[in-house]
């Protein structure tokens, strides 16, 4: 049983760094736009020639 | 005369040296558009973000200060194929955007805590059956405690917040039972792990409040949309005035940057957007979306014009007031206060059903503490008992019944061209069995059209269509939107108050009043419909006239009719005069009407149907049927409505048809029965629960498991709101 003083520990700390990556995407305004963000990521990738999107 | 637009009302500064706009734009709605939007304007120059938000149809723009003209986007984007205009964010919908964050991060926060539990809480459950050791269990059930404890403190807010509030103001509502429900299972679940007892709760406390916060969050996302929708439409529809900023320069400006004492232009076919006093000129105005009078009422210097009102043939300057002198919008207001007072009174579902649940609940669980105690139990265990009917009883089903089925229902809506104002319009629209509808605007369409097209060759009509591109009077707009036309007359001069005249091919065209174009005698001639304008067209010898009135909306008949068929009682009140609203009623086959009714008349038979018992739906679009969109049971404006009554109404419907009002009823109808249903639902799970729990054998696990499977099962159940709705007529 001492296996848990490991796995506990780790199990907390996976779900803590779950729930800061939930909070950090939405600081960052990633659930603003979620029909658009559906889109997005099949959109076509801009050819060269043309003046890429500036983010 | 110079005119500029100028939107920097709209700019701000966003960091160093750069300008930020947001605007809304018409037409989004694929990817296609996405990207195109944001190509054509990146790739103007010094453009540094060009971002298209799908969900909310806006676009950010950030551009280097100072060498752009905001215009100049609009116009790009005119280019595009897009209609845009510059967005303000209200403040009301800055609030629910950011309430509706905050649900999210409490949501969260809930659930990673629930996750995080539940791996403790298996172990311990299987544990009992095994062989873990009291010490281990212990152990687990601190651990659960740490992370259950903080997150419900925090995950919990919004609900001890509303509790909090209700207990103050000694109401009660949903949240009380939920947040005494959470307290007392954390607490007792700390005493209970302070004395190694087999049992803690904190698994069922955390989860319970991560299911109530999915509704909640549901329930603000709904209302955030359709605040965001909203805005988009206002914004769209671009209310701007002509400002003078010098004695002879007019500036463009958006009507958010006039104050009053400014001296607008108001020139002929122009809305007027503002409230105020005729300095000088003479012209005639539509005043039908204040009055619904369709007659036009002659201003000149001292007459008082209101926002909405439509000017028609010659140019004023008018002098902005505060809203609060006109003393017709203060009529109404007053009118209107009252009426949402006792609107407030109306209780919702949620809240009734809360309100006989709370005391029930609460007195359950003090008699199975009583009983047991009186059965010979200890206070501990009967305590321990009684805190498991409260955990097991706690509204977990009861909190999703009708977010879930409203969120649902006002996508359906959405989808029909209905927008919900208020959250609890869909229980009160479902219960209306009597339809008022207003003439002017809502029954007819709120533009003008031309009512014998068809008699009119098809080349003259188009050559009608052109000349009259280059008039400025509503009616000449009308005649050349039917007409559909595209390239204005050459050389075309405007007589004012007569027509427009040119010359092609040397031959005279001419469009305007029948003695202009010297058609007198067909006028009188001819047997014509006593509510159209007749406008005359003379090429050379040629002669003819075009009808042009608001015609009915294309489905008003068959609207009607599918009410009746679902018997619903329908009448017409209208401010406007007899013959136009008997030809209407006649039209469409309603036997009840009234005519030349004043808001006073309105409100004063709304009350009269509510006494008889019957729940009213207004449907309305003028500023004169604000107070009483606002005094019936439901209400429902177009989108082409007076500011102030869109406000009022409960649902707001887009486009040509009035089907969504047919729509809308059925929606809301099939929403409530799923309401109920869902209720019912709940309250058998508790029926089911509450014996075992009484009885005292009820173990963490099967709270846990109770509880999550009643809320399936009434999600499952809200999903339904979203099959098709059937064919409305």
């Amino acid at each position: 049983m001492e296996i848990l003083v490991i796995l506990v520990p780790l199990a907390l700390m996976l779900g803590l760094a779950g729930l800061a990556a939930f909070l950090w995407s939405l600081r960052s305004g990633q659930y603003d736009d979620l029909d658009g963000a559906a889109w997005r990521a099949i959109a076509d990738d801009e050819p060269p020639q043309e003046a890429p999107v500036k983010r | 005369m110079h005119v500029t637009r100028d939107f920097s009302h709209y700019v701000r500064a966003a960091g160093e040296g750069v300008q930020h706009i947001d605007l809304a734009v018409e037409g989004v709605h694929c990817a296609g558009c996405m990207a195109k939007i944001e190509r054509g304007l990146s790739a103007m120059p010094d453009v540094t973000l060009a971002r298209v938000n799908l969900t909310d149809r806006r676009v950010a723009l950030e551009w280097k200060a100072g060498t752009l003209d905001p215009a100049r986007f609009i116009d790009r984007l005119e280019e595009l194929g897009y209609k845009a205009y510059p967005y303000e964010t209200e403040s009301a919908e800055a609030t629910e955007v950011a309430e509706s964050r905050f649900l999210l991060r409490c949501l969260g926060v809930a659930a990673f805590a629930t996750m995080n539990v539940m791996m403790l809480s298996i172990p311990v459950w299987s544990g009992n059956a095994s062989d873990m050791l009291p010490e281990q269990r212990d152990f687990f059930h601190w651990l659960s405690a740490l992370i259950a404890l903080p997150a419900a403190a925090y995950a919990g807010q919004p609900f001890f917040r509303s509790a909090w509030r209700a207990l103050s103001a000694k109401t009660t509502n949903m949240d009380v039972p939920i947040s005494i429900g959470v307290i007392l299972a954390l607490g007792m679940s700390v005493v209970e792990t302070i004395h190694h007892a087999e049992h803690a709760y904190f698994d069922a406390a955390i989860m319970l409040l991560t299911f109530l916060l999915v509704g909640r969050f549901l329930d603000q996302n709904m209302r955030r949309r359709t605040r965001a929708v909203a805005g988009n439409l206002a914004a769209l529809k671009a209310e701007t005035a002509a400002k003078f900023v010098g004695p002879d320069e007019i500036s463009q400006v958006p009507v958010a940057a006039i104050h009053p004492g400014d001296i607008v232009l108001l020139r002929p076919g122009e809305r007027c957007a503002v409230d105020g006093t005729v300095i000088e000129g003479c012209s005639e105005i539509d005043q039908s979306l204040i009055t619904g009078e369709t007659l036009y009422v002659t201003a000149e210097q001292g007459t008082p014009v209101y926002a909405g009102s439509m000017n028609i043939s010659g140019t004023l300057r008018v002098r902005v007031s505060a809203a609060s002198e006109a003393t017709l919008l203060a009529e109404i207001t007053r009118l209107l206060d009252n009426a949402l007072q006792a609107r407030s009174r109306y209780m919702r579902l949620a809240d009734r059903a809360s309100r006989l649940y709370a005391p029930v609940v609460h007195a359950t669980a003090l008699i199975t503490i009583l009983g047991w105690v009186i059965a010979g139990a200890s206070w501990h265990d009967a305590i321990v008992t009684g805190v498991a009917v409260l955990i097991i009883t706690c509204p977990c089903a009861l909190g999703l019944a009708i977010p879930t089925v409203q969120t649902i229902a006002s996508g359906a809506m959405f989808k029909s061209g209905v927008l919900l104002n208020s959250g609890d319009a869909i229980e009160r629209l479902a219960e209306a069995d009597h339809v008022i509808f207003d003439k002017t605007g809502t029954l007819t369409l709120p533009n003008l059209e031309v009512t014998n097209a068809a008699d009119i060759p098809a080349g003259i009509f188009d050559l009608a269509g052109r000349l009259a591109l280059s008039s400025h009077h509503p009616v000449a707009a009308a005649v050349a939107q039917a007409a559909g036309a595209k390239s204005p007359v050459v050389g075309a001069v405007e007589e004012a108050g007569q027509g427009v005249r040119a010359t092609l091919d040397g031959v005279e065209i001419r469009l305007g009043r029948p003695s202009f174009c010297g058609a007198e005698a067909l006028v009188s001639g001819a047997n014509l419909d006593p509510e159209a304008s007749i406008v005359a067209f003379s090429k050379g010898p040629e002669k003819f006239i075009l009808s042009v009135r608001q015609g009915l909306r294309p489905d008003a008949q068959a609207v009607i009719a599918a009410l009746k068929a679902r018997n619903i009682g329908i009448e017409i009140l209208s401010g406007d005069r007899e013959p136009a609203v008997k030809a209407a009623a006649h039209a469409l086959g309603v036997p009840e009407w009234r005519a030349g009714v004043t808001p006073a008349d309105k409100i004063a038979r709304i009350e009269e149907l509510k006494r008889r018992g019957a729940k009213v739906l207004m449907v309305g679009d003028g500023m004169n049927d604000a107070p009483s969109l606002a005094a019936a049971h439901v209400s429902m404006s177009p989108i082409s409505a007076a500011h102030l009554s869109q406000a009022t109404a409960d649902l707001v419907f887009l486009g040509r048809p009035l089907a969504p009002v047919v729509a809308a009823i059925d929606a809301s109808r099939k929403a409530l029965h799923l309401m109920r249903q869902n209720l019912w639902l709940a309250i058998g799970y508790n029926v089911l629960a509450v014996p075992v729990a009484i009885s005292g054998v009820v173990t963490p696990l099967i709270a846990a498991a109770a509880m999550s499977g009643s809320s399936i099962l009434v999600m499952l159940n809200s999903l339904r709101a979203r099959s098709r709705a059937r064919e409305i007529v």
